[in-house]
């Protein structure tokens, strides 16, 4: 059970090699033995997820099976499910237990996949590290000392761990594709709009995209056909046709032009990391594919617009937090301000603090205009770089974090630091492409990941291409050491 | 020293629709607290608007009836403050680019028309209520309300009197249930109006410091606040005093306006787009729709009587003054009446009765038939203007009654036929010599008083027409 693809294991339940109570089990058991050390899950449930899997195992008897019934997926505890302790990795929801499912649930939950669990996170998917959950930090299953990324760092150490066979995450401006890079497996962060937002607790809402954390590109594919679709409880919700994400896997990669912009190649990135890339861009060239100089002149403008609008949405986001409704509120108060004033305090976390007052301050009168509108302008610049840049290329590549896995504890008191992390999946965020961050190499035994942005929609080809790359390769098969 | 007042006008119109202006849930007036509180309405983690459509035909309906451009592109912007009654800590409104652009609305005083220019109307939603003291010790937060579909309606400061604002509001008030967007319920907040006031040196170019008073939920209020306010502004000018800009609230009970906050404590609002909800385009296909379902408006129906029916310009103001008014008075030109003595009376004794007992036309116990057939009973000369009056005192009572039978009942036919009126006549004259010579001798006078004999005689019933030209007749012999 430990190392099949989700294909596998659909085609091993059919077969009834084994139940969906035993897959289920043996996760659980992993994760049991391995989560003191790993801190991936904040919350499990045996009862639950063992009495969902019973229920999958009648579907399957009764010959009503989707390719992913009866599979346990792990389940980033930003998406709201029906029941179920939902945190956000914040004190503010340390005890909310959401009365409703997200749509990412509610789609898992029809085609009866089991939830195994809800894992760690930054506080309110806010880090590039893992290390601003109030529920503690994530330790990298390849090394223990480092970070697995962030902000899904528990949906990343559990898939790398083979604490679950596949994971949900969300992206806002890197957090599937940073921790699959630093993890060593496949992420997925689709079109802004492919997968319902209605349930995921909101960071910034213009750039918060759920995406699928896996193995491989095949198994991203599969778990992208359950989470997509049109959702009219969510208005930024994209109306289209439901694509099958396994329709175009094998398709011949011959003559394709793969951009690679040059300033995802200059300082800042890691010169060991740098050579992985390269040399996965030359093994790209040898299965047919041709490399096109490109040039994204404004990226480097990404993380100062990034810093400015998602903090300014979040700010309003989280607004709702205020002790009244739900959630943490402070046990002592002498008024209405004050207990406002305490529930923040001590309900959210610095990293939560410093966004809100970055935030507060570029929506406030007076600095709209220099910050909020300027950042504006600039997010359509880049996307404009992009819209320019695939009229030479097909598909984008480029690294996906600067580095890999650093020490805890490393960039934590240094906030730009951590920003930096960021550096190549925000300008995806702020254009509101698809990208994919698979496994093409080590340095010093610590994964690196190769990023493929696609034009909007293109999640078909950028899992095409991930997959040919992963069908000759297997980067993406190795497993940390002294997780058994 | 002279004074101009100045004054402009925000109204919050409830829009009368079926669910809340980004959720599902009821918008029931009256309902249990928080029972009509969905997710959204509670600001739970993880939930989205979803913009009603109904609101936005609402919007749109507005806009065609004040001849105001319907923004082809407008944009639901975030208001960010923190209070408990604000489940998000944001209402969603719209800011820069609202749905209704500039449109105008003409006022009646007097036999004048006035134009007051709408700036712009957005739809945004309206907030929960807190409550105090029902709870021992505790403030209490009732939701039903929040999310509450309203279409906010902005003037120019075109009004400068308090008269002209309560024409204004009762306008706008009578439009917006004509055209059936909102129900018009004052009581139950479903018309409120900030009424912004200033005052500036009688024709001067320079407006003064404007003052808000928030929440105005009656045209009696309105005509209050609106007249203390410029009566506090004038007296602390005139004293050397200065105006602070300011938002202020009017209380019923003592007929004064306070503080409520200053230009200093107001808030900064942060406004920005709101990231959950695209901007809202309406085509020109989906304007050009609503139109065709657009009933004829208060305005055109007004001049179309003028020049159709023959009314007078305040007798078709008052007879369009609400849809339920006009109504009536068709219902009774249908049956048959001139459309002049309908007017007078429905904005005569109708009008008197009902704003005595407070009864809305609605719920008026003298229905359009009854009264039309009481009309008919003075014009065919069965009664008297002044019976016909006692008779509507007793249609008003509303025994079940018919016309006809209370007119028996009461004795009240007029004595139609000229043998008996001319035995009357003789009679009187003789009794009354003094008065014929005096008509003789060139006392027009005179001929009153005989009239008036006659009458009394007839104890009221003889036709007046009639004994007017036997008189006549008689005397000129």
């Amino acid at each position: 059970m430990l190392n099949l693809s989700l294909k596998e294991l659909s085609q091993a339940l059919e077969r009834k090699k084994f139940t969906s109570v035993e897959l289920t089990q043996f996760f659980l058991d992993r994760v049991k033995k391995h989560n003191p050390l790993l801190n991936a899950f904040i919350t499990v449930d045996e009862n639950k997820s063992l009495a969902m899997a019973k229920k999958s195992d009648q579907l399957i008897q009764s010959g009503k099976k989707f390719i992913l019934t009866g599979i346990p997926i792990a389940q980033k505890d930003i998406f709201c499910a029906d029941g179920w302790k939902t945190t956000c990795g914040s004190k503010m929801l340390e005890n909310f237990i959401s009365p409703y499912d997200s749509t990412v649930i509610q789609k898992f939950n029809e085609i009866g996949a089991v939830n195994l669990g809800k894992t760690n996170m930054d506080e309110f998917a806010m880090g590039s590290s893992n290390e601003t959950s109030y529920f503690g930090s994530v330790k990298n299953p390849w090394n223990l000392d480092c970070v697995p990324g962030g902000s899904s760092g528990g949906s990343a150490a559990a898939v790398a761990a083979r604490l679950a066979p596949a994971a949900t995450g969300t992206d806002t401006g890197g957090s599937i594709r940073q921790p699959a890079s630093l993890c060593g497996f496949t992420g997925l962060k689709p079109t802004y709009g492919l997968i319902s937002r209605y349930g995921m607790i909101a960071f910034a809402s213009s750039l918060d995209q759920a995406g699928p954390m896996a193995i491989s590109a095949e198994d991203c594919a599969l778990m992208l056909n359950v989470m997509t679709g049109h959702d009219n409880k969510d208005s930024t919700s994209i109306n289209r046709k439901k694509e099958n994400y396994t329709n175009s896997l094998d398709k011949k990669i011959d003559g394709l032009k793969i951009g690679v912009p040059k300033e995802f190649f200059g300082e800042g990135l890691n010169p060991d990391v740098q050579k992985v890339i390269e040399e996965a861009l030359r093994y790209y060239e040898k299965l047919g594919a041709e490399i096109v100089n490109i040039s994204l002149p404004n990226n480097h403008l990404a993380i100062p617009a990034y810093y400015v609008i998602a903090p300014a949405e979040a700010s309003s986001n989280l607004s709702r937090y205020d002790g009244v409704r739900y959630g943490y509120r402070a046990k002592e108060y002498d008024d209405l301000m004050d207990m406002y004033f305490k529930t923040r305090q001590e309900g959210f976390g610095d990293e939560v603090k410093r966004r809100i007052l970055i935030g507060t301050y570029v929506l406030s009168a007076g600095y709209f205009d220099a910050y909020y509108l300027k950042a504006q302008k600039i997010r359509r610049l880049i996307s404009n770089d992009f819209k320019l840049a695939y009229k030479k290329c097909d598909v984008i590549m480029g690294p996906s974090a600067p580095s890999i896995a650093f020490n805890s504890g490393e960039k934590k008191e240094d906030p730009l630091e951590m920003y930096m992390q960021d550096i190549f999946t925000i300008s995806t965020n702020l254009a509101g492409l698809p990208a994919i961050s698979i496994p093409v190499g080590s340095v010093r035994g610590l994964p690196v990941g190769l990023q493929l942005i696609g034009n909007h929609f293109e999640e078909s080809k950028i899992l095409n291409i991930a997959h040919i790359y992963q069908k000759n390769t297997d980067w993406h098969l190795h497993n940390p050491k002294g997780i058994d | 020293m002279d004074w101009d007042i100045v004054i402009g006008i925000e109204t919050h119109v409830q829009l009368k629709t079926k669910t809340k202006q980004f959720s599902g849930a009821s918008v029931k007036y009256g309902s249990e607290p928080n029972s009509q509180a969905c997710l959204v309405s509670m600001a739970y983690p993880g939930v989205l608007p979803v913009l009603n459509k109904e609101s936005v035909n609402s919007a749109i309906r507005f806009g065609l009836a004040i001849d105001a451009e319907i923004a082809e592109k407008s944009v639901f912007a975030r208001k960010n403050y923190f209070y408990p009654d604000l489940p998000k800590g944001y209402q969603i409104s719209q800011f820069e680019l609202p749905i209704v652009g500039k449109g105008k609305l003409s006022i009646d005083i007097g036999n004048e028309l006035k134009e007051v220019r709408i700036l712009r109307a957005h739809l945004e939603e309206d907030a929960g209520k807190s409550t105090h003291g029902l709870i021992d010790g505790k403030s209490g937060i009732d939701l039903n309300r929040a999310g509450t579909p309203l279409l906010e309606i902005v003037t120019e400061p075109d009004m400068n009197s308090a008269e002209e604002a309560v024409f204004y509001a009762k306008k706008l008030h009578n439009l917006v249930q004509w055209i059936g967007i909102c129900d018009g319920n004052m009581q139950e907040g479903s018309f409120r109006c900030d009424v912004n006031v200033s005052v500036k040196k009688k024709g001067s170019n320079v407006l003064g410091t404007r003052r808000e008073i928030k929440n105005l939920n009656s045209f009696r209020f309105i005509k209050q606040a609106v007249d203390y306010e410029v009566n506090w502004q004038i007296e602390k000018l005139e004293d050397g005093g200065k105006i602070e800009q300011a938002t202020i609230l009017f209380d019923p009970d003592s007929g004064e306006t306070r503080s409520m906050r200053s230009k200093e404590e107001a808030n900064d609002y942060r406004y920005f787009p709101d990231p959950d909800l695209l901007p809202l385009i309406i085509s020109d296909e989906e304007i050009k729709g609503i139109k065709k379902l657009m009933p004829e408006l208060p305005e055109e129906m007004k001049s179309r009587f003028q020049k159709d029916l023959g009314l007078s310009i305040y007798d078709s103001e008052g007879i369009t003054s609400s849809r339920d008014v006009t109504q009536y008075f068709l219902k009774l030109v249908d049956l048959g009446v001139s459309a002049k003595l309908a007017a007078n009376w429905i904005l005569g004794n109708l009008f008197s009765q009902l704003k005595d007992k407070d009864i809305d036309i609605l719920d008026s116990p003298i229905l359009p038939e009854q009264l039309s057939k009481l009309i008919n009973r003075i014009e065919d000369g069965t009664i008297s203007n002044n019976a016909a009056k006692k008779v509507f005192e007793i249609l008003w009572e509303n025994t079940g009654k018919g016309v006809d039978l209370i007119i028996d009942e009461l004795g009240l036919k007029q004595i139609s036929d000229s043998n008996e009126i001319d035995g009357i006549v003789d009679a009187v004259l003789k009794s009354n010599l003094t008065m014929v010579e005096e008509f003789k001798s060139g006392k027009d006078k005179a001929f009153n008083a005989l009239v008036g004999q006659v009458m009394k005689v007839s104890k009221g019933k003889a036709n007046p027409a009639q004994v007017s030209s036997i008189l006549k007749e008689k005397l000129s012999k």
